[in-house]
């Protein structure tokens, strides 16, 4: 694979190589798939399943460092009832407030992920981007949630993008060797035709990214079943071409149960149970958290739940 | 000239001011008070009155903040839009009830009338159920009553239509929202006046209408930990007392059944089920030597 990324033109070459999407049949698989019935001990299991697949996610600019330890706690103790709950798998924050979340969850396995590279928009320059991804890791990041730029996308110069995932990449390492977890993300609602989020993919996994994420949850079209079993279908072909395993993280946009359990069916459909677990799939939400929580306390007491027994963020 | 085909008419629930089918996909038929079919009615699940749940919460928080004179031009405007459809509502209690015209127009005309008086009840329960206590101490001493939250409530069985609007009107007239399990018997009227609610300025979740068996859909109602308040009117001895018992796990309100003529002027007692006491203490008095005062 290292010839298609020589040059700018092999690149593109590449990319507008793959074949072209069938929106309609890949909207309509990603239906089909959505209409699976999973009910009780199924269910059980995916609503656990799900929820330590969660990213939980605060990225506002009213975040303060009590917000910050307070979801911190929801993180470590999803339901104070009900310690049989799991954990989520982390926690997202904006670069400055990593080194809060990093000590309000030391000694767990929730990791804490950060943002970088001048998120949302992206629209700042390398090194300010290089600098920003730096200060997430040394304060304790154990991933890194990148945007793509996506004027360079659209413009069709893939190599600068390519060039600028591989940085931030070097730029995840530790002086210890380790290096943290790279996710990028798309910002799918902003690439216009799945063809561009195919191609997206593609570069992403070329660049050596450890996850592709759909989007920052910033844009009014975030996280859909069919953008995600696109880069799943993505993710798959790359896996069966290299053998290298890259995972998948849905954002914004995913508030019910009953769209989580969707798209654990599309990863088990798509990729297979090798993807089931959150070292390679995760949420990136808020609200979903509480309400797959009610969830939860329905199957186990037989009585729906509301609103009034799980924290408010 | 061809004869016209029948437009024969798909009864719906009314749910966040929308009209679903049941989510079961369920229908029983309906028939008038001889057995003779009128309409396919959805038979209503759990899951209806779930969504009916998370739709009035959603409500909830808006219709009892609006002011108290906002809600009741509302209410009279149900009663304005009930007025221009009397023709529709006399012949479907007169099927459903089995009774004259002129019998079935009089319940109807009682229900539009008692409409505007939960209207005007509106901005006037806080003067009857609150007011200033007189307390032994430097305190102002203020109550006053606030909505208790979403209330499950069973319509009545006979009455399909005047008894109806005689629990679910003080209930929202109070601030409340409300899931209504129609008379599973004669559910047509209560699924028609989803139509007038729509176009009444009645904002959308804050009457929610559930066609179906009661005993069915209202355990999981009663049971349920985001309802505040259950109204057992309409409901049988055994049914009510088995809702009851599963009210009491989040310590719900719960109005028992009793006999009532819906008929006869209603009095505030349902008005006042369904509201809950605020007191405030505030402090009076001189504010040391400077001897200024709140």
């Amino acid at each position: 694979m290292a010839d298609v990324t020589a040059s700018d033109g092999a690149l593109r070459r590449f990319l507008h190589g793959l074949p072209g999407v069938d929106p309609v049949g890949l909207e309509g698989r990603a239906a089909a798939l959505g209409t699976r019935s999973i009910k009780t001990t199924a269910k059980a299991y995916a609503i656990d399943l799900a929820i330590s697949m969660i990213d939980l996610t605060t990225l506002e600019g009213a975040d303060t460092p009590g917000k910050v330890r307070a979801l911190c706690a929801k993180a470590l103790n999803p339901d104070p009832t009900d310690r049989t709950t799991p954990r989520t798998a982390a926690i997202c924050v904006y670069p400055d407030m990593v080194a809060t979340a990093a000590e309000a969850v030391r000694g767990s396995d929730v990791k804490v992920a950060s943002v970088a590279t001048a998120f949302p928009a992206g629209r700042a320059a390398l090194p300010v981007k290089l600098a920003d991804t730096k200060d997430a890791v040394a304060a304790g990041a154990d991933e890194v949630d990148m945007v793509i730029d996506r004027g360079a996308f659209l413009a069709g110069r893939y190599l600068k993008v390519f060039e600028e995932i591989k940085a931030v990449k070097a730029a995840c390492r530790r002086e210890d060797g380790t290096a943290a977890r790279l996710k990028v993300i798309f910002e799918t609602g902003e690439l216009s035709t799945y063809d561009n989020i195919r191609r997206a993919s593609w570069l992403g996994m070329l660049a050596g990214a450890d996850f592709i994420k759909t989007s920052t949850g910033k844009v009014a079209v975030n996280a859909t079943p069919a953008n995600t079993l696109l880069m799943l279908e993505a993710v798959r072909d790359f896996h069966a071409l290299t053998g290298v395993q890259v995972g998948v993280k849905p954002a914004g946009g995913i508030r019910t149960t009953k769209d989580a359990l969707k798209f654990l069916v599309l990863v088990n459909e798509t990729v297979g149970e090798e993807w089931l677990t959150n070292e390679w799939f995760r949420f990136g939400a808020s609200s979903l958290l509480n309400d797959l929580l009610m969830q939860r306390q329905k199957l186990s007491t037989g009585r729906y739940s509301g609103p009034d027994y799980v924290t408010v963020d | 000239m061809s004869e016209r085909l029948s437009v024969f008419k798909t009864y719906k629930l009314f749910v966040g001011g929308k009209f679903p089918r049941s989510e079961s996909g369920r229908v029983y038929e309906v028939t008038d008070s001889k057995g003779n079919w009128l309409a396919n009615a959805p038979l209503s699940s759990r899951k209806d009155g779930r969504d009916a749940v998370v739709a009035a919460r959603k409500a909830f928080s808006a219709w009892s903040g609006a002011t108290a004179y906002n809600r009741g031009q509302i209410l009279y405007r149900v009663a304005e839009m009930l007025e221009g459809r009397r023709d529709q509502f006399v012949a479907e209690v007169a099927d459903a009830e089995g009774l004259s015209k002129a019998k079935a127009a009089a319940q109807v005309d009682a229900a539009i009338d008692r409409w505007v008086w939960y209207a005007g009840w509106t901005d006037k329960i806080a003067q009857i159920a609150g007011g200033t206590n007189p307390v032994a101490g430097p305190f102002f001493n203020v109550s006053s009553p606030e909505p208790t939250g979403v209330v499950a409530v069973v319509a009545p069985q006979a009455s399909s239509f005047l008894g109806l609007v005689s629990v679910i009107a003080p209930v929202i007239a109070a601030g409340n929202t409300v899931v209504v399990v129609a008379s599973e018997k004669a559910p047509l009227p209560a699924l028609s006046l989803g139509e007038v609610l729509a176009t009444s300025d009645v904002p959308g979740g804050v009457v929610n209408i559930l066609s179906g068996r009661a005993a069915e859909i209202m355990p999981s109602l009663a049971a349920h930990q985001d309802v505040n308040a259950i109204d057992l009117a309409g409901a049988g001895a055994e049914l009510a007392t088995e809702l009851e018992a599963a009210a009491a796990d989040n310590l719900k309100r719960v109005l028992r059944p009793q006999a009532v003529d819906w008929v006869a002027a209603p009095g505030t007692g349902r008005l006042m089920a369904f509201l809950e006491t605020k007191t405030v203490w505030h402090p009076t008095g001189s504010l040391g030597a400077g001897g200024s005062s709140y």
